[in-house]
């Protein structure tokens, strides 16, 4: 059939796309190519966002169709206290983690940038955790935190006097705990990045410095930071938008009380796996996804605003 | 040339049709992922099918995680299991969202339910229909560690059988370090096992109180009851210190490593426990002052799915009653080892005077089952209550008031629905 088809289609005399110019085909095939990603992303990204805002008004459970009840799970969620504190730990994990996991991963950068023993080596050492799963990577950490005997850092903190702590049984150490786990889980990622943006500083401003006879502090102030800003601009909005995406360790180093003890640990996106898979609350789940939604977008774009070119 | 392909193509494909339709008819079941389960339920379709040359019987399974989610995404692709496993707790849930359908009574009547299968049965019944069967039932007992009783200077052979003799015998096997750390416990405290159901069904009714209202929509334990039983457990940890939550992580791996000389735990923790590297048993969870005892029984069910109809119907029916038949009762116990769902099953001289499965069985004589509505988030309330006794030093009264609070909050949620 279709070679038939091919055979009789010149016969058929100058069709519409003969007409065309070359120009225009050339588009045409352009867009014909890029339909497959925008078709693509429209279905499996797009669409499900929209559909997402239109869950968020119902109360859909999964079991029965769902209904219309207009801001009613957006009224709940705001009188939730458990929202509330969920909003904060988010939050704790975004502004102590960014920060510090971005300082370490400077210093460590800066230094290893100079270092040229085992330059490879200490680098991939570095990078290595950012490869393993964080799942397994968590449930490693989660038995260093453990009580004695089978914890790690409390048998240590034993033989040196010191009293046991406990870690992920405590409301206040939990979360510091888990985060000290995310933040160094991404570093080895972060240093490298940094790294390459000490590389792309051309080596021409130091020498100019240095003959100026610029302090080793002077120099980092005042061409090292500012000429490394696209880079940490990038880094700042990326681990931010890590962090208030945080799951993965939260979850597996507290699956037997997910987000506990008391809720100290539990992320947004903890709350809004429960609130779908566990208790099936699907419209509930939804109106805390577009709050997470609304809440990358403005960090991201504050970050970006901030932190804009002014020149 | 081509015509004449497509032709052979043609006949070849009735004659596919015309022997799948002669051939067999084809059924699913579904279940979650548990090792020991699903071998047992591989030999049952193996033995149903023999039985049965005109049905196959396709086994799928899923992660724990995903099992219900795919359940009810299946039904909204309007293509479900005909043959379908679900815990008690889920019914009224599968029930609402139209997953399942009830059991036929001309082929499953009631009056043979009622008399053939123990009592906790009755937790698949909705408004004069029965929606499942289960093959097996679960109980909980007390698992001690006779390496560690001995060691203690106690009779590994006479197991704590009152709430003091447990107190007692946590006391004598508890060992600490310098520091005053637990270095091996003398029973495990752990709401998020198995202690919160030990704590709603068992310690509440030995205090003298009851969980739930009768029709198990009000939260009945805020009471004096209620508070003897909170400050039993918990106490095991802050006033007698023979117990600490979170200890080696898991109160049953603390089991496992020889590190805990006592846990309750449930029948499916035998498997886990069967290779256990030290001397080990079973006794009935403790009895009160007054022997009273108790126990919390639950149980998974086969339904059949709502979509399933005609000779498949007629297939799932016949299977379900294969697999709840005493036969796969026998199969199910060897292999998994859960308890017989039936009564004259379970109840043989045999098991009863099993060392293993005696004091689980004699449990289920005086059992409770919970009809939860959310398993997951009431279990948490139990965790929460417990953890802020433990953790912010909160009054056990004050603890209890707000869990009972927040559980009725959850129960509201879902009978005002």
């Amino acid at each position: 059939m279709t070679s038939v088809a091919t055979q009789s289609g010149p016969a058929r005399g100058a069709g519409l796309w003969d007409r065309l110019t070359i120009r225009t085909k050339r588009v045409v095939w352009a867009w014909a190519f890029l339909a497959v990603p925008i078709v693509f992303y429209a279905g499996i990204r797009f669409y499900p966002t929209f559909q997402a805002f239109w869950l968020s008004l119902t109360d859909w459970d999964l079991l029965r169709p769902a209904s219309f009840i207009g801001l009613g799970n957006y009224e709940a969620l705001f009188s939730d206290p458990l929202f509330w504190r969920v909003f904060r730990n988010t939050f704790t994990y975004l502004i102590i983690g960014t920060p510090v996991s971005l300082v370490i991963a400077f210093v460590v950068a800066y230094y290893l940038d100079r270092v040229r023993f085992m330059h490879g080596f200490i680098r991939a050492l570095y990078f290595l955790p950012f490869l393993t799963t964080a799942a397994a990577m968590a449930w490693v950490w989660r038995w260093f935190y453990q009580p004695v005997p089978i914890g790690v850092i409390n048998g240590f903190l034993g033989t040196v006097g010191l009293p046991a702590q406990p870690f992920l049984r405590s409301v206040d150490q939990a979360l510091p705990a888990i985060m000290a786990t995310a933040i160094w889980a991404g570093l080895g990622f972060q240093i490298i990045i940094f790294m390459a943006g000490l590389r792309a500083i051309p080596t021409t401003y130091y020498e100019a410095a240095r003959i100026d006879g610029l302090g080793e502090w002077a120099i980092l102030r005042k061409i090292t930071l500012p000429l490394l800003k696209p880079t940490t601009v990038f880094l700042v909005v990326f681990s931010s938008i890590g962090f208030l995406r945080i799951f993965d360790q939260v979850y597996n180093m507290t699956t037997n009380d997910p987000g506990g003890p008391l809720n100290s640990t539990k992320p947004l996106v903890l709350m809004i796996y429960q609130t779908a898979f566990s208790s099936y609350d699907m419209g509930y789940a939804a109106a805390q996804t577009v709050v997470l939604f609304t809440i990358l977008l403005i960090v991201s774009l504050m970050q970006l605003w901030v932190l804009r070119n002014r020149a | 040339m081509r015509s004449r392909t497509r032709l052979a193509g043609l006949v070849a494909g009735i004659s596919f049709l015309a022997v799948g339709s002669a051939q067999a008819v084809e059924i699913e079941y579904w279940q979650y992922v548990f090792d020991s389960r699903v071998k047992a339920m591989d030999q049952l379709i193996a033995n149903f099918q023999e039985a049965n040359p005109d049905i196959t019987v396709k086994h799928v399974t899923f992660p724990y995680a995903d099992y219900q989610t795919r359940v009810v995404a299946a039904k909204v692709a309007g293509q479900g299991p005909d043959v379908v496993q679900l815990f008690y707790g889920w019914l009224d849930n599968f029930v609402a969202g139209g997953l399942i359908q009830p059991l036929d009574p001309e082929i499953f009547p009631h009056e043979e339910i009622e008399s053939d299968f123990f009592p906790i049965v009755s937790a698949m019944k909705r408004d004069g229909d029965y929606y499942g069967l289960p093959t097996a039932v679960r109980s909980l007992a007390l698992f001690y560690n006779k390496a560690l009783f001995e060691e203690a200077g106690l009779d590994p052979n006479k197991p704590p059988q009152t709430l003091d003799e447990l107190v007692e015998a946590a006391k004598a096997t508890v060992k600490r370090d310098d520091g005053g750390n637990i270095t091996s416990a003398g029973i495990t405290v752990a709401m998020e096992g198995q202690d919160h159901q030990w704590w709603r069904e068992v310690l509440i009714r030995q205090f003298g109180g009851q969980p739930y209202s009768d029709d198990g929509k009000q939260v009945a334990y805020d009471d004096e009851a209620g508070l003897a039983a909170t400050k039993f457990h918990a106490g095991l940890q802050t006033e007698h210190k023979v117990g600490l939550n979170g200890f080696m992580d898991e109160g049953q791996a603390a089991f496992r490593a020889g590190l805990a000389a006592m846990t309750i735990d449930g029948t499916f923790r035998l498997g886990a426990f069967e290779s256990n590297p030290f001397e080990w048993g079973v006794t009935e969870l403790p009895a009160n002052a007054d022997g009273m005892r108790s126990n919390y029984s639950s149980y998974f069910a086969n339904a059949i799915g709502a979509l399933s109809e005609g000779e498949e119907l007629e297939a799932a029916q016949k299977f379900l009653a294969y697999i709840s038949s005493p036969e796969a009762m026998e199969v199910w116990l060897e292999t998994v080892g859960e308890l017989p769902a039936r009564k004259d099953v379970a109840l043989t001289e045999k098991n009863l005077s099993d060392p293993t499965y005696g004091p689980f069985l004699k449990g289920l004589e005086y059992a409770h089952t919970t009809r939860f509505v959310d398993e997951a988030a009431q279990r948490q309330v139990m965790i929460d209550m417990e953890n802020r006794i433990f953790l912010e030093g909160q009054d056990p009264a004050e603890a209890l008031a707000q869990a009972a609070e927040e559980e009725q909050a959850i129960l509201d949620k879902f009978y005002n629905k």
